[in-house]
């Protein structure tokens, strides 16, 4: 971790770029308030919210929608995944059907799920589960059958049922991409959370934004949108540094 | 009776452009309890199949294959392999690789510590117990998974180019170490290689085999007496044996270049 202090200095340059642009051109009246709002207005807005008690229950209500639904979806495709990997059998029941509903926009089964669970907390843990499950079945999938065959023959050879190096090889094998997977559909999760908030909900961050344009506030919409980007941040962040506690035994290309 | 018994073995397999590709033609081969035996070839002629047809990792096309009188249709613990790329558990420390076919026997944790010290011990890597194998060199991986190999007790260990890829010094090295190590543990060895010098320091007996097709094409039992290590290397019989099954080989390459 050391090593990469230099690098954190370079992450910390490129948002302060980002920052003075923003103050340039909103300070600097180039831009219509309307169009772009200052960085303390959105402050404000920010700190608005804090004092309201708004902020805390609508980070909390996306983040539990967030987490059921893309807990559920992971628990599921993980099995399932891993399951067609090894069996072609399996595979060929199961694959085409995946691959047909990888390729429906969540979008568009909005107002299905609508009609089928109503505009309540079930209707969002189904859109995130429908948008990120058929694509980590692949992750999955993919993430198993690339397992190195000799480490597989290695347990076999030292006396491991089909069973024993599915648990013991094939799993922990698996993890580090496990996890990468994991990363990136926890990332669609948002996404297809403030797609659903911003249909029908009446709290969450993609909630607040909706609303905020019906009065034309500015300020609250990028101050939802830095909130959804600062979590995704953090999310981000803390995957990284759960992927070092699971398996530290990972060698990744530009470690050392 | 025989450790390992290979009796008129086949293997064809087709090749993605459709063509059947004979790979051993008429195999037949026993190895004695205790014996070291060495199977040298040119590259591709098939060696690695083999092998990994009495591991039960690959399955023949016809023939019979026995290890003590029982026909191998799976892999499994009594036949250890070891690997060229050493296929160590990365998730796992030496000491735990070490002990992974002990917990699958369902070994008692103390047992299985007492085994695994010893194997280690022997190895050469007392202190690296609880080190990953990202942190060790090529050399020490390969013994890890010697001792991992060992430590299960296999009836008959096979080693497929297991110092192929470690530095010349090293495989020296871990040559002396492993001849010494048969030595002590007597286990019935199967080993593979291209490397004449290797075959004829640890071999009891010599195989040759012929380019694809591959078959057995010349028998060879070593003798040099008495302990062989590097200095074997510059004796006359040794010289005189190497010259021998050199140009064997250097036929066999070049037949199977020309027939390219």
């Amino acid at each position: 971790m050391k090593s990469k202090r230099p690098f954190s200095y370079l992450s910390f340059a490129s948002f302060a770029v980002i920052i003075g642009v923003w103050c340039l051109l909103t300070y600097g009246g180039v831009l219509n308030k309307i169009f772009l709002p200052t960085p303390t207005a959105v402050g404000q807005a920010i700190l608005d919210m804090y004092k309201d008690g708004t902020l805390g229950s609508h980070i909390g209500a996306s983040t539990y929608r967030i987490l059921v639904g893309w807990v559920l979806s992971a628990v599921a495709a993980v099995p399932i995944g891993m399951l067609m990997a090894n069996s072609k059998k399996f595979s060929a029941i199961i694959q085409p059907v995946i691959e047909f509903a990888r390729y429906l926009p969540v979008v568009a089964l909005v107002p299905l799920t609508l009609l089928y669970c109503g505009i309540g907390e079930y209707q969002k843990f189904v859109i995130i589960f429908l948008g990120t499950f058929f694509q980590l079945v692949l992750m999955v999938n993919d993430t198993v059958s690339s397992v190195d065959k000799n480490l597989l023959n290695a347990a076999k050879t030292l006396g491991a049922s089909k069973w024993q190096s599915y648990v013991l090889v094939l799993y922990p094998a698996s993890l580090p991409g496990f996890m990468d997977s994991f990363r990136v559909t926890m990332g669609w999760a948002w996404t297809y959370l403030v797609v659903a908030e911003m249909i029908a909900a009446n709290s969450g961050l993609g909630y607040v934004i909706l609303k905020s344009q019906r009065f034309l506030a500015t300020d609250k919409i990028f101050a939802g949108l830095i909130l959804i980007g600062l979590i995704g941040l953090l999310t981000d962040w803390l995957f990284k540094l759960l992927t070092q506690l699971v398996v530290p035994w990972h060698e990744r290309l530009g470690d050392k | 009776m025989d450790k390992l018994c290979i009796k008129n073995l086949n293997k064809t397999f087709t090749n993605p452009n459709g063509n059947i590709v004979h790979a051993l033609k008429d195999i037949n081969l026993t190895i004695k309890e205790k014996e070291f035996a060495v199977i040298v070839g040119p590259s591709g002629c098939g060696k690695s199949t083999l092998l990994n047809i009495v591991g039960g990792l690959e399955h023949a096309t016809n023939g019979i294959v026995q290890v003590e009188g029982v026909n191998v249709i799976e892999p499994g613990a009594d036949r250890g392999m070891v690997f060229q790329n050493y296929s160590l558990f990365p998730w796992l420390t030496v000491k735990e690789n070490v002990e992974f076919g002990l917990k699958i026997k369902k070994m008692k944790p103390q047992e299985r510590a007492e085994i695994s010290e010893k194997y280690i011990e022997i190895v050469g890597l007392r202190g690296f117990e609880d080190a990953l194998p990202k942190t060790l060199s090529g050399g020490m991986k390969q013994r890890a998974a010697i001792a991992r190999t060992l430590a299960n007790k296999p009836s008959l260990l096979l080693m497929d180019e297991p110092f192929g890829a470690l530095d010349a010094q090293t495989r020296i090295v871990m040559q002396e170490l492993l001849a010494s190590i048969s030595r002590k543990t007597e286990t019935t060895v199967l080993f593979i290689t291209h490397d004449i010098d290797e075959a004829l320091l640890l071999g009891d007996k010599i195989y040759v085999m012929s380019r694809r097709p591959g078959c057995i094409k010349e028998e060879i039992t070593v003798d040099l007496q008495g302990e062989r290590g590097h200095n074997t290397l510059v004796l006359p019989q040794f010289i005189e044996m190497k010259t021998k099954i050199m140009q064997m080989l250097w036929q066999e390459s070049k037949d199977a270049a020309e027939q390219k």
